[in-house]
């Protein structure tokens, strides 16, 4: 029994940054078009970056570092979409040629970015000890509730940001229809720039939480960014919510596969996508 | 241009090509091991890259696989060379990439081109991890040992295969095939409707691209004498060729070859030392070349040479 | 036996219903028009039986064969072709290469590339566009599309041809040379079903009309009884006196 709520928490906790890499990758692609394949590298910068900055003189808290990344890395994503993926878009004859494109560019960005973060880092697993004890009545490590919690607190403040809020309600038209909603005067470009900087965003916050419970290194986004892939398309490609979902899902069977067989747990995500392609591709929420 | 400077130029690119061919052929007698493993080198990319190239050209669905089909020859040359000879090592993987491309295709190819794009990414860790997964059940090890083969032998395997793949992408290109490939390429429900079967069409092209990328990995393979997953299945398998095909045009097939031959050349200088800042570099050059040579140098040049000329007609 | 035969054919998108249970027939040899104001469904219509959509529900029969489930490209070999309301052609492909993807991969037999080439050039001279048979296609004007196309459609010795609005934006007298060339097309034995706004063109070449109106099939019948039918009447008030 013990065993199964350790499953169920560190599932869920999984689940939930997987949730927040994977929400990040669907507003790239779903509003932005952009299938970023260097959204990993992002993961890596976060975690560095807050790794970092715990390190150092400084001794930062981790999850003031959060926010640091989290920032930083949006206004990464914001530059690389105003001039990178805004002049891929102005010179794409159509959206096909358009995703492409700005696919092929962050293949490119991937290797820029993780090569960048080799030579300033380094090879080799780091990592930094924060909130270890455990919490003696659940005998879970504190950091990985932190993690959870804070989790939870961006999907609730995401979940209203999206509702409750003008950028929030144009988003949420983009992604339903995306020039109509510029017809109906949403500053489409706005849109698209923050949604993707905002899927950066979300990368580094991701990398900042991982940092404070695992070991890093700067090969760690490429595993990331495949599960993203998985979890966007279980969710439905496009769909913000479906992200979500599809993040838990997928962490509560790592966190299952893990238990009994560590090195089956990437096969096992590949079954479930092979069989989502066969059976469903739509996803869960696919449209 | 009348029709007697066309046959003159076609003449003399086709002698050049004769001397290259035969000067390429006899290389390994006339040079030290150096300069035939660099040249081993840039025919394996030459293969990846016009490997690729087939597909992604004409219909525009972008593999990410590259480096699967190459690591899955990869292996398969490391299992069977030794007890089978080398040629049949080399068929067989490429029989074996060709099975897998086919099955991968089946799968994701009736589907929207980003599911294409994510599964063949997804490919090369997918395979790496079921390899890997094989090999810790079955042999308890990581990585294993191969059965070598000499620099010449090496060359002179992928100069054929080399040859091979060109001359397939050059016929499938002429052929009803390739017809039908760039009809889909240019309005995919069109060519349904005229009777193109689109999935089979697309299937058939992709695997056969996978066969020689396959056979590409089992030649390399036997270069080394112990190997493991994590070289077999490197992702820069799947980066160079679209570095080399971006870079080089994809319009005919001159562009990946010059590509693969630039590419290959200074990563060579570059690698022993800049490691991790070359391949910055070259992903700087990929961005580059997407945003400003969308169709590659040879494009450029044929740009330039009609400014030169006065071009009649406007750019297609 | 119908040649093609709907039953209940239905197809939504989204809240719309873009043909609502309609029944139609289509008779060897005639040359039957499908009239209806913009938006009445035509078009998905021909989607429909063409297989670029699937009827939810209801079925559609080609020679007593129920070709409801077979993708697209399956329908062209089994002799059904048509044209599209856009000009779908291969723009960087030559023209008569264009005219030979119909050749080569729709007559659903086996075909030789000669062969297949000259019945693309037959087509070609059919349509009047021989003289620019090696121009890439994006070249042409739009009316010389329309003729590609209908010559892509005919290169795949289709029995039944589906013409969506073919007449669109032609002057008067390319509107008679079309209606020439449809009445041939019938006399070489090929059925056809034609989407038109050109009334006077339609009513006269037409041996039956069906006409749509929000998605539903209103009336039926030769182009004299269509004419003296109030409903269609009604529907068409305003339009009446056009082309």
């Amino acid at each position: 029994m013990v065993i199964f709520r350790d499953i169920i928490v560190t599932g869920l906790l999984l689940g939930g940054i997987y949730a927040l890499v994977s929400v990040g990758l669907s507003l790239q692609y779903g509003v932005a078009r952009v299938l970023n394949i260097s959204h990993g590298e992002f993961i890596m910068v976060g975690a560095f970056i807050t790794y970092t900055l715990f390190v150092s003189s400084a001794n930062i808290n981790p999850l003031i570092s959060l926010v640091i990344a989290g920032i930083f890395t949006f206004i990464i994503g914001w530059i690389l979409h105003t001039t990178l993926f805004r002049r891929l878009m102005d010179t794409s004859p159509t959206i096909e040629a358009f995703e492409g494109k700005s696919m092929l560019a962050s293949f490119g960005l991937y290797y820029v970015v993780q090569n960048l973060g080799r030579i300033i880092w380094g090879s080799e697993n780091r990592g930094f000890v924060f909130l270890n004890r455990t919490v003696t009545a659940a005998q879970i490590p504190l950091n990985r509730l932190v993690s959870l919690g804070v989790v939870i607190v961006i999907a609730i403040a995401f979940y209203f940001f999206l509702s409750h809020t003008r950028m929030g309600k144009a988003i949420r038209a983009a992604i339903q229809d995306r020039s109509t909603a510029g017809l109906m005067g949403v500053n489409i470009h706005g849109v698209l720039a923050i949604c993707f900087a905002l899927g950066l965003g979300l990368a580094g916050v991701a990398g900042s939480l991982i940092s404070t419970i695992l070991a890093i290194q700067t090969s760690m986004g490429l595993s990331y960014l495949v599960i993203a892939m998985i979890v966007v398309v279980l969710g439905g490609l496009g769909s913000i919510s479906g992200a979500m979902i599809g993040g838990v899902i997928l962490g509560l069977v790592s966190a299952l596969v893990t238990y009994f067989q560590p090195s089956m747990t990437m096969i096992a995500y590949y079954v479930i996508f092979i069989l989502l392609l066969l059976v469903r591709p739509k996803g869960i929420m696919g449209r | 241009m009348g029709t007697n400077t066309f046959t003159k130029t076609k003449g003399l690119s086709l002698g050049l090509l004769l001397v290259v061919f035969v000067f390429l052929a006899v290389l390994p007698t006339l040079t030290q091991g150096y300069l035939t493993v660099l040249l081993t080198d840039i025919l394996k990319f030459v293969i990846l890259t016009v490997g690729w190239m087939m597909f992604a050209g004409p219909t525009g669905y972008i593999s990410l696989a590259t480096g699967a089909f190459y690591g899955l020859g990869f292996y398969m040359a490391a299992v069977f060379n030794g007890p089978l000879p080398f040629a049949v090592v080399i068929i067989i993987a490429g029989v074996a990439a060709f099975v897998v491309a086919l099955l991968v295709g089946a799968l994701t190819l009736r589907l929207r081109a980003a599911y294409f794009c994510i599964f063949t990414f997804a490919l090369v860790l997918l395979i790496q991890s079921v390899v890997m997964e094989v090999e810790r059940i079955v042999t308890q090890t990581r990585g294993r040992f191969v059965e070598t083969e000499t620099i010449e032998a090496a060359y002179w395997a992928m100069f054929i295969v080399a040859v091979a793949t060109l001359l397939a992408a050059y016929l499938i290109r002429r052929s009803r095939h390739g017809l039908a490939l760039q009809s889909i390429g240019e309005y995919e429900e069109a060519a349904a409707h005229s009777g193109i079967n689109i999935v089979r069409t697309k299937i058939v092209t992709f695997a056969v691209g996978s066969l020689f990328m396959g056979m590409a990995g089992a030649i390399i393979a036997t270069r080394r004498a112990y190997i493991d997953p994590g070289i077999a299945f490197s992702m820069n398998n799947t980066f160079l060729p679209v570095l080399m095909a971006m870079f080089g045009g994809m319009t005919n097939l001159i562009g990946p070859v010059i590509g693969a031959a630039v590419f290959t050349y200074i990563g060579e200088i570059l690698l022993t030392r800049f490691p991790d800042l070359y391949m910055l570099i070259f992903g700087v050059v990929l961005i580059l070349a997407i945003v400003f040579m969308p169709n590659g140098i040879v494009g450029l040049v044929q740009d330039v040479w009609r400014k030169l000329r006065g071009g009649r007609r406007a750019p297609a | 036996m119908h040649l093609l035969e709907g039953q209940g054919v239905t197809r939504q998108f989204g809240g719309l219903t873009a043909v609502s249970d309609v029944d139609f027939y289509v008779d060897q040899g005639e040359i039957v028009g499908l009239i209806g104001p913009n938006g009445a469904g035509k078009t998905t219509l021909f989607n429909l039986i063409s297989a670029a959509l699937k009827p939810k529900p209801g079925k559609i029969f080609y020679k007593e064969r129920d070709i409801t489930p077979l993708p697209a490209y399956k329908i062209c070999r089994m002799g059904i072709a048509r044209t599209f309301q856009t000009v779908k052609i291969f723009p960087n492909v030559p023209v008569l290469r264009n005219v030979m993807v119909g050749s080569l991969f729709g007559t659903g037999r086996r075909i030789s590339s000669a062969e297949a080439q000259s019945k693309a050039e037959e087509a070609l001279e059919f349509v009047e566009l021989s003289s620019v048979k090696d121009l890439p296609a994006g070249d042409l004007t739009l009316a010389q599309q329309k003729r590609l196309e209908l010559a892509r459609a005919l290169a795949s010795d289709p029995e039944l041809l589906l013409l969506d609005e073919l007449m669109a934006g032609l002057t008067p007298t390319e509107v008679t040379e079309a209606m020439e060339a449809i009445t041939q097309i019938r006399s070489r034995g090929v059925t056809v079903v034609m989407i038109e706004h050109v009334m006077q063109a339609i009513m006269k070449i037409s041996d039956r009309i069906i006409v749509l109106d929000y998605g539903k099939k209103i009336a039926e019948g030769t182009p004299a009884e269509m004419a003296a039918n109030p409903q269609v009447i009604e529907v068409y008030l305003g339009e009446e006196c056009d082309a």
